[in-house]
């Protein structure tokens, strides 16, 4: 796992999709999907119920073809099965046998994965560990919570060491704990290099671990791009009094909202100049607003312009 | 096509047979009809005819017949058998999502399929083995009846497990568990009843309602496969008198034809071929 990211960064891009359209009858459930997620990424595929983010996990892994695109999961065409031998994959609908023993279920996906036999116990080990289970390998997943279940589902994703994770909805039944145990389980992978490809719709979970995200809607990519520069908004502003002038040295001209003032275009990264510049020039600061969205803010704003 | 995953799946599906505890019920089960049967056919020695005791050629007559009768019902329960563990095996994984994190695996979808059939074709053939042995055997020593083929009767009877089996799969690539054992059974029946017209029409040289046993042998050669066990289960002497117990489904009047048995062996492995190509095709 350490070493995946190193190797792969010079493969190019770990998920590529050109023009990815899927059609269900009538129904269009993906309708061109451009994406690309780079090697060793977290990235956050958002949208609202229905907008097609299921659908298309299933594309990457081959459980659905594509009604028309083309597309590349860690360099080989979509449903590939070498590349497939690379992707852990939690599914949205997460069940196991459960007439199997916790170990069982991953000592079978070692397997299938196509793992040495003598590394199985290890791996089982270490994986159930991973996710909370440590200790719980041998009750029987029939006897396991849903959250469980999805903890379960987890460890089964991480079999093998895969250079790409997909987890779809991956906290959906886990309580706030859990929730915390999963977002420390994406840095520990982004750590180690691997590229997490998290579908999810709980905009604050995205927000805290991924570095890229895609907003998709009715099967079509809103936006996408660095979280910064999706959530950069309108820029800094400062609420303060006794500001002479139009405009600020080395910044620029100053627009006036009442007792707010900002400089168009400034980024928001430049905040701490814009409140010495206002200092310098004689103004009183009570108030600054770094002029950030918050992820829900942006999200509404896409849908809503859509 | 890869022999690992094969494997892997063949040996978990073998291993839910165990650990849902369906062979052991329906071992313990056979063993109970074994022992009943078992008990039944050593009586009849020392049943009497008009005040004296059946003689040993009666006996075994009598033995022939109702052994065929045990056959019959055996060949249901493997059909029923073959129908009921092959239906939820591929529907139900579909259904419940299970299927979705074994597919994601480097896996083609004609592996999984294959390791599924071979994961209950195996136990199907080993109960029908040693089921039907254990039976011959009792027979022979209560009665001294003996069927005159007894390996080819059960090969016969594996047969038509196998092709119960492998249309339930095939099934089950689309239509949902319940609907896939449901309909499989009713072909089962429906051939059965066939192959009963279809003697009808031979004993009474009418060629259309021969027809229809006939084609229904070419469909689905389940009654086909049932008629070549009884043909090796009878005595001889049946063959030739069948044709005075016109459309009984426990006579047959010549044994399968090896150009028969080719065919039925064509027909399962045609019928996977569509089962791997049907789930290859749909949408999970």
């Amino acid at each position: 796992m350490a070493s995946a990211g190193a190797r792969e960064r010079s493969e190019g891009q770990a998920v590529i999709t050109r023009g990815l359209t899927k059609r269900y009858g009538s129904r269009l459930a993906l309708d061109g999907l451009d994406l690309e997620v780079g090697h060793g990424e977290v990235f956050g595929f958002l949208g609202p119920n229905g907008a097609g983010k299921t659908t298309f996990v299933k594309l990457l892994l081959g459980l659905g073809r594509p009604s028309s695109g083309t597309g590349q999961l860690l360099g080989r065409p979509l449903g590939d099965r070498a590349a497939r031998s690379k992707v852990g994959y939690l599914p949205e609908l997460f069940r196991y046998q459960g007439w199997l023993r916790a170990r069982e279920v991953l000592t079978f996906h070692c397997r299938l994965a196509g793992l040495p036999g003598a590394g199985f116990p290890e791996e089982v080990g270490r994986n159930l560990e991973l996710v909370g289970l440590g200790g719980r390998g041998e009750d029987l997943v029939a006897t396991f919570s849903k959250g469980m279940q999805q903890r379960l589902g987890l460890a089964v994703a991480l079999v093998g060491s895969p250079r790409l994770v997909v987890l779809d909805e991956p906290t959906s039944a886990l309580d706030p704990v859990g929730r915390h145990d999963v977002r420390e389980l994406i840095r520990r992978l982004r750590q180690a290099g691997v590229t997490v490809f998290l579908n999810s719709h709980l905009l604050s979970e995205v927000e805290l671990v991924c570095d890229r995200v895609a907003v998709v809607d009715r099967g079509r990519v809103l936006a996408q791009g660095a979280l910064a520069d999706l959530l950069s908004g309108e820029g800094p502003r400062v609420r303060c009094r006794d500001l002479p002038g139009e405009g600020l040295p080395g910044l620029g001209a100053l627009a006036r909202d009442g007792e707010w003032v900002s400089v168009p275009g400034l980024d928001s990264s430049r905040t701490p100049e814009l409140v010495a510049a206002i200092v310098a020039a004689g103004g009183r600061v009570y108030q600054v607003d770094e002029g950030r969205q918050s992820l829900e803010d942006r999200f509404l704003q896409l849908l809503e312009r859509a | 096509m890869n022999w690992r995953p094969v494997e892997v799946i063949a040996g978990l599906t073998a291993q839910e047979l165990l650990r849902r505890r369906l062979v052991h019920a329906l071992v313990l089960l056979t063993a109970l009809v074994l022992v009943l049967t078992g008990w039944g056919f050593s009586r009849i020695p020392h049943l009497h005819l008009g005040g004296e005791l059946l003689t040993p050629q009666l006996a075994k007559l009598a033995a022939a017949q109702l052994l065929l009768l045990v056959m019959f019902m055996f060949s249901f329960v493997v059909g029923l058998t073959a129908a009921f563990l092959a239906a939820p095996s591929v529907a139900g994984e579909l259904e419940s999502g299970v299927a979705l994190a074994v597919l994601a695996r480097p896996i083609s979808r004609a592996e999984f399929l294959l390791g599924r059939w071979l994961g209950l074709a195996l136990p199907l053939l080993a109960y029908v083995a040693l089921s039907a042995s254990v039976e011959f055997w009792l027979v022979a020593v209560g009665t001294g009846y003996a069927p005159p083929d007894p390996v080819g009767a059960e090969a016969a009877l594996a047969g038509q497990g196998l092709v119960l089996l492998t249309l339930t799969l095939a099934l089950s690539t689309r239509l949902s568990a319940m609907a896939s054992g449901v309909v499989a059974v009713v072909v089962f029946g429906a051939m059965w009843v066939a192959g009963v017209a279809g003697a009808f029409g031979s004993a009474f040289h009418n060629t259309a309602i021969s027809a229809v046993g006939t084609v229904s042998h070419l469909l689905v050669p389940s009654d086909g496969l049932w008629r070549a066990a009884v043909y090796e289960i009878q005595p001889k002497l049946f063959a030739s008198a069948s044709l005075s117990r016109v459309g009984s489904p426990f006579s047959a009047t010549s044994g399968a034809t090896p150009a028969y048995l080719a065919f039925s062996g064509a027909w399962v492995l045609l019928v996977l071929a569509i089962a791997v190509l049907s789930l290859s095709r749909r949408e999970v």
